[in-house]
């Protein structure tokens, strides 16, 4: 009963999508209000209906109900809770699901919060939006239907695939989903100005909290994945340039630079052309990314779905999409007025550099991930594009982008002065200088390059503080006023330096990581010592325990330093019995923000076993840096600005943008 | 300057730019991808040692010799073999007579010497390179799934029954 009424919920959501894609904008055309508000009401009830049927499957996971094929394949009666309700999304037609809730959740927000859009904008976006959600529908009403139930019913799952039990995962797609998903926010915000044919300031000022939101949402969920690929996997990798890894960094380039460019749009007017097609290219990025990971085209630890008829419906969806969105672009984008003019050197001038590599090197990600699949269409020939691919193209084009960020933001709009930035930077650069010296004397072994990179990440690091010092005076006043200073100051600017900052913490983490790691690997019988960076480590023995739906072999470490005892640690294999597959659970300590790493191999038959145990220094920055930047877009989206200035009706707004230069 | 100069200075750098990463992209693509190929192309291709691709088939069952610090065995994919050593922990999900795919290189020997070896990521799931390629070569056993689906596995490093 549950399943039929959450299959019926969702049948009724795609009717409500096909009205809302086009009432609304038959009464933006026709001029009408009560045709253009039926968009609002068809979101909310979108929403509740998709959310109704989103908890039908979340309840047949949780009854544990196996005469829904869903439940049978990604559940088991002795699965945990919390992995009975996460393993709804730990699936192909699950996931689809939760990726249908989000798009109607953003469009029920964009309904209940957008009172202050113009009507027909509003009908016009709301409209786009309910195309998206009526093909995702379909998709899911045609090829994956998550509420098919099985003739016999069997009496037990087959339970969630164990890589997939873990806390990182539960939160992991989610997170992934809000990010891609809210990209399409500035996607219908896009098309509708290209319908509307009219474009101003105030439109950056409505999508520039969108994309922000969707941005801070997708960094966390990247970091979030590669953190579980790092502590799941048992290989202590952090980034593999796999395929479905790509498909998420992709939009977070594009969106990365559209964010900037709607900065230019919105203080300056300029960049409009350039901003449009940017949304649009980030949201088809993140269809590209759904296409990739949903279709099975890839060969990769991720791709858990293998259905052609699947492959070829998404393909259909993102050439309707992006076909459609740049033929739209293409026929109207000339007829958009040019904006502000701004000199090379200038703060705009920067932000178009950022937004020039951003895109660049999303490109050569593009290629790096699609060649081999055309290759493979084209020709027949099997080849990986893997890490050494990525870090001739994708390194060399983003060092100079990070040369460049402390300078951004000291620019001022219009005509900027690089020798006054330059002197500004000073004090961050002999930072930089100094950290080099100390890494080249500290460091023994690894690149030459490496002390170079931990410099330009000081830099960047620095640079970020010397900006708030420079604003909020601290060199030139007391503290006191300083401090009043720095409470005044934009909530955007401390973002901007938040995020900023959060780029050289996490290239510190990467570049330590990568050049000074150290790793033991062999066996050890009970009662050896291993010694790695500093540390002791014991075995004290092995032994076997007993899940809720695993069986798993633990192996009891202790680890002193120095003859103190520190910490035990407990890395363990586990069997799940469901699936007769077997997971790595590795044991991390940290130290500090730096790391030891066990992780367990096979026994032997002399009662040894083989280990992994690695010390990897300051890790824990490499995930420290997407979350401070992330800190910074949610500062930068608490700021009045962003709250106060979208009300007011694009015409009102211009005039005051006018009268405030 | 004018608008028309301004615009050229912009055209002109993205222009460097996208030339800068079209060579990187072009150096990169002649030398850091990676080839795959089974042990029947491998002995067709004649494979110059000290190159890298990378293999994939099945791991041959009664081949799997396991060390302290790893294993040498043999991949196979119904028409020839390739002797494989390998230094290193091997995956989970290692076992005789299922798929594997490992990337290293030849040596003069014609043993292949692997750096990664990836098995098959759970018991339904087959590395697509191998699955095409034994399919195409004819090999493909239809109960190979079922049989997975079984419990049926080879030998692994594994004993007892962690």
């Amino acid at each position: 009963m549950i399943a039929e009424a959450g299959h019926y919920a969702l049948v009724l959501a795609l009717a409500l999508a096909l009205i809302q894609s086009i009432v609304p904008m038959l009464g933006a055309r026709w001029g009408d209000p009560a045709l253009m508000n039926v968009a609002r009401s068809t979101a909310l009830a979108q929403l509740l209906f998709v959310a109704a049927s989103f908890a039908a499957l979340v309840t047949l996971h949780v009854t544990s109900d196996f005469s829904v094929a869903n439940v049978f394949e990604n559940s088991n009666s002795q699965q945990p809770m919390i992995y009975k309700i996460t393993g709804v999304w730990g699936n192909h037609e699950g996931s689809m699901l939760l990726w249908v809730l989000i798009l109607a959740l953003f469009g029920g927000l964009v309904a209940a919060f957008g009172n202050n859009l113009p009507l027909s904008l509003r009908a016009n976006v709301l409209g786009v939006q309910a195309w998206i959600a009526g093909a995702f529908y379909l998709f899911i009403l045609i090829t994956s239907n998550p509420f098919l139930r099985i003739q016999n019913p069997p009496i037990d799952g087959r339970g969630l695939n164990p890589v997939l039990q873990d806390i990182g995962l539960a939160v992991h797609p989610p997170m992934l989903y809000l990010g891609y998903v809210g990209f399409s926010i500035s996607f219908s915000f896009a098309i509708a100005a290209l319908i509307e044919g009219r474009i101003d300031p105030a439109w950056a000022r409505w999508v520039r909290p969108w994309t922000l939101m969707a941005w801070i949402f997708l960094t966390l969920g990247i970091a979030m994945g590669s953190y579980w690929a790092y502590y799941e996997l048992g290989w202590g990798g952090w980034w593999f340039w796999d395929p479905v890894e790509n498909a998420s960094l992709m939009p977070w380039l594009a969106g990365t630079a559209l964010l900037h460019s709607a900065l230019v749009m919105e203080k300056r007017n300029a960049l409009k052309v350039w901003t449009i097609l940017l949304s649009i290219l980030t949201f088809s990025l993140s269809l590209l990314g759904t296409f990739l990971v949903r279709s099975g085209v890839l060969t990769s630890v991720h791709a858990f779905a293998n259905d052609p008829t699947r492959g070829v419906f998404i393909l259909l969806i993102l050439c309707v999409f992006i076909g459609g969105s740049l033929s739209l672009f293409a026929g109207r984008a000339s007829s958009l007025k040019q904006g502000g003019l701004f000199a090379p050197i200038s703060r705009e001038g920067a932000l178009v550099l950022n937004n020039l590599f951003l895109t660049t090197a999303c490109a050569t990600v593009f290629i790096g991930t699609l060649y081999p699949l055309a290759l493979e269409v084209l020709t027949g020939d099997k080849i990986s594009v893997g890490a050494p691919f990525f870090n001739l193209t994708f390194g060399p084009l983003f060092v100079p982008l990070m040369v460049a960020v402390p300078f951004g933001p000291m620019l001022a709009w219009k005509r900027g002065d690089l020798y006054g930035a330059a002197q500004r930077l000073m004090a961050a650069g002999v930072a930089a200088l100094i950290a080099v010296a100390v890494a080249w004397a500290w460091a023994r072994g690894g690149s030459a390059l490496a002390p170079l990179a931990i410099g330009l990440a000081i830099f960047i690091v620095a640079g970020a503080v010397s900006d708030l010092v420079e604003r909020i005076g601290l060199l030139n006043n007391p503290v006191a006023i300083s401090l009043r200073r720095a409470r005044g100051l934009p909530r955007s600017i401390w973002g901007t330096a938040f995020a900023h900052a959060g780029i050289g913490v996490a290239l510190i983490g990467i570049v330590c990581e990568t050049t000074w790691n150290s790793e033991f690997i062999g066996t050890m019988k009970p009662d050896d010592v291993i010694r790695l960076a500093g540390y002791e480590l014991k075995l004290d023995g092995l032994s076997q325990q007993l899940g809720p739906n695993y069986r798993e072999l633990v192996a009891s470490f202790t680890v002193s330093s120095g003859g103190e005892r520190l910490a035990a640690m407990t890395p363990s294999k586990r069997n799940f019995t469901a699936r007769g597959a077997s997971t790595t659970e590795a044991a991390l300590l940290s130290r500090g923000v730096s790391q030891l790493y066990i992780s367990l191999g096979d026994p032997t038959p002399d009662g040894a076993i083989t280990v992994r145990i690695y010390h990897k220094p300051l890790v824990l920055l490499i995930w420290f840096g997407p979350v401070l930047m992330a800190w910074g877009g949610l500062l930068s989206l608490s700021d009045r600005r962003l709250r106060v200035g979208a009300p007011k009706p694009a015409k009102a707004l211009r005039g005051g943008l006018q009268a405030a230069e | 300057m004018t608008r028309k100069q301004r615009r050229l200075t912009l055209i002109g750098c993205s222009l460097a730019v996208l030339a800068f990463a079209a060579g990187l992209v072009l150096y990169a693509l002649q030398d850091s991808i990676v080839f795959f190929s089974t042990p029947s192309m491998a002995a067709e291709q004649h494979i110059a040692p000290g190159k890298r691709f990378r293999l994939g088939g099945l791991v041959q069952p009664g081949s799997l010799v396991c060390r302290g610090d790893g294993a040498s065995f043999e991949v196979a994919d119904g028409g020839a073999k390739l002797p494989v050593s390998y230094h290193g922990l091997l995956p989970d999900l290692f076992r005789e007579g299922q798929g594997v795919v490992a990337e290293g290189a030849l040596d003069a020997s014609g043993t292949f010497h692997a750096e990664t070896v990836l098995a098959k990521h759970d018991e339904t799931y087959m590395p697509k390179d191998v699955a095409d390629a034994l399919k195409k070569q004819g090999h493909w056993k239809d109960d190979y799934d079922s049989k997975l689906a079984a419990g049926i596995s080879g030998k692994s490093c594994a004993h007892g029954d962690g």
